[in-house]
């Protein structure tokens, strides 16, 4: 018995992707220019697909501080948070986003990967009930399958479906309700303010990621839990450090009293080593220019906006009326398509994101475009303008 | 061996996704007789959450092959209460 046989489908459904020039899975980012430019394949292309909303990776304080660091503590901890990988970077980045959040409580993870996993694992236990959308990120379904409690799904956003399903729990069965402020893939945001308020009138409590509405949504960058003045309702919040942040890592944070004890029983958090100290002196330092950055937050919706009523108007099927995040995606209108158009705007010199099935709801493809705080209106109206060009090309028509 | 009303009310949500006319029994599978994706059989588990009125948690689904394993499935759940 071959163990991978079992995959020949998955094979076969890549073989069948008729990629000629460039490959979605394979990209090489062979030069970094900017934040918003790099050389692929020898070519000098706008990135547009790199989650970097805010355009911290090349942040000056971000890149001093983990210089610093990497002279005064070496390249890694080699070692466990609970043993010899915490340092006193590890402490002061969590007290950093705990203020950042206004919260008493702050635990970093290795990734944001990783929050999910330790916090949604070590929370639902064998006679609870974790409550999740449909649409959820791969990490929080996997936190489920880690964890040993009853999994209940419910439709994407939609706030009455939940309810039924909350109504049939029993009352007094301990529930946590997991929704992500913004969503990945369409960059739809959730109705947070009534799905935490249904879900704290069934008694549940409620974890929200933000990992892809930190840094620009609300006024101080923590969310759409900010933004829509609805903190209180979330018992606890997660984030990621490899999007606005630009660097890698997760935190959790919350106000709960016992939460300190998620340490000593979430798995991921013990069994991995600690983030390297450059990593932790970057993120802090990213962190804290993030809270003085209104300006750029403002500047990154305007971009958004700028790019979203740009395609719009050019009669591309937008996945959101508005520009409701930073991550504004077009359908296509099938694989042979969306498949060549990719491939036509990495040679136009844009790389954007493909998403297909299963990452993406309903069997839809997707093209998918972060937007980031640094790129110029000009680079906004060049991608534009390439997006044009390559409909033509693979006749796409708008 | 689930009740024949139970069958039928699940017989008669999957009608509207059966393209193929497969004959509906007890041992017609989700995704290898009526080609199912898995987008499908999420609408199709909540349509019979909100039938039944129960819960048909995720967990249990990797062991739901056929239509009379989710008929026993939800016989059982309805059973307790």
């Amino acid at each position: 018995m071959n163990l991978l046989d079992k995959f020949d489908p998955i094979v076969e459904l890549r073989a069948s992707l008729p990629f000629e020039k460039a490959d979605p899975f394979k990209v090489v980012i062979e030069e970094v220019i900017s934040e918003t430019e790099a050389i692929i394949g020898g070519r000098h292309t706008i990135l547009a697909g790199t989650n970097n909303y805010m355009g911290m990776t090349f942040n000056e304080e971000a890149i001093e501080a983990a210089k610093k660091a990497l002279d005064d503590f070496g390249t890694g901890t080699t070692g466990s948070r609970v043993l010899n990988g915490t340092y006193g970077g590890h402490k002061a980045l969590e007290a950093t986003i705990a203020d950042f959040y206004d919260m008493n409580e702050c635990m970093v993870f290795s990734t944001g990967y990783q929050a999910n996993l330790g916090i949604i694992s070590a929370l639902g236990g064998k006679d609870d009930f974790v409550i999740i959308d449909a649409d959820s990120h791969a990490s929080i379904y996997d936190g489920c399958a880690m964890g040993n409690a009853t999994i209940v799904r419910f439709k994407h956003n939609d706030v009455e479906h939940m309810e039924r399903r909350l109504k049939r729990l029993p009352a007094d069965a301990g529930k946590l309700v997991v929704v992500e402020g913004m969503y990945s893939m369409l960059g739809d945001a959730a109705p947070l303010k009534e799905l935490l308020e249904v879900a704290k009138q069934y008694g549940c409590m409620t974890l929200v990621d933000e990992a892809h509405s930190m840094g620009f949504c609300g006024e101080n960058g923590r969310g759409i839990a900010e933004e829509l003045g609805v903190e209180h309702l979330a018992d606890f919040i997660v984030g990621t450090f490899s999007k606005s942040v630009g660097t890698v890592g997760g935190f959790a944070v919350s106000n709960h009293p016992k939460f300190d004890v998620l340490r000593f029983v979430s798995r991921p958090y013990i069994f991995t080593a600690s983030l390297p100290p450059s990593v932790v002196a970057s993120a802090t330092a990213s962190i804290q220019a993030i809270s003085r950055s209104g300006n750029r937050r403002a500047h990154l919706w305007e971009n958004a906006r700028q790019l979203h009523s740009g395609l719009k108007d050019a009669g591309f099927s937008m996945c959101t009326q508005t520009a409701e995040s930073p991550i504004i995606a077009v359908h296509l209108p099938d694989v042979m398509i969306g498949t060549r158009f990719w491939e036509q705007l990495l040679e136009e010199g844009v790389y954007a994101n493909m998403a297909a099935p299963p990452a993406t709801p309903a069997g839809m493809f997707l093209l998918r475009i972060s937007v980031c705080a640094q790129h110029t209106s000009e680079q906004v109206s060049e991608i534009i303008a390439r997006f044009k060009r390559t409909a033509e090309k693979v006749g796409l028509e708008v | 061996m689930a009740q024949t009303a139970t069958l039928e009310t699940i017989y008669g949500l999957i009608g509207p996704l059966n393209k193929k006319s497969v004959d509906l029994t007890p041992a017609t599978t989700f995704a290898s007789d009526l080609e199912l994706d898995s987008l499908t059989v999420m609408d199709l588990v909540a349509d019979i959450e909100d039938d039944f009125d129960i819960i048909l948690p995720l967990n249990m689904l990797p062991d739901l092959e056929t239509i009379g394993q989710v008929a026993e499935a939800v016989e059982t759940i309805v059973a307790k209460g």
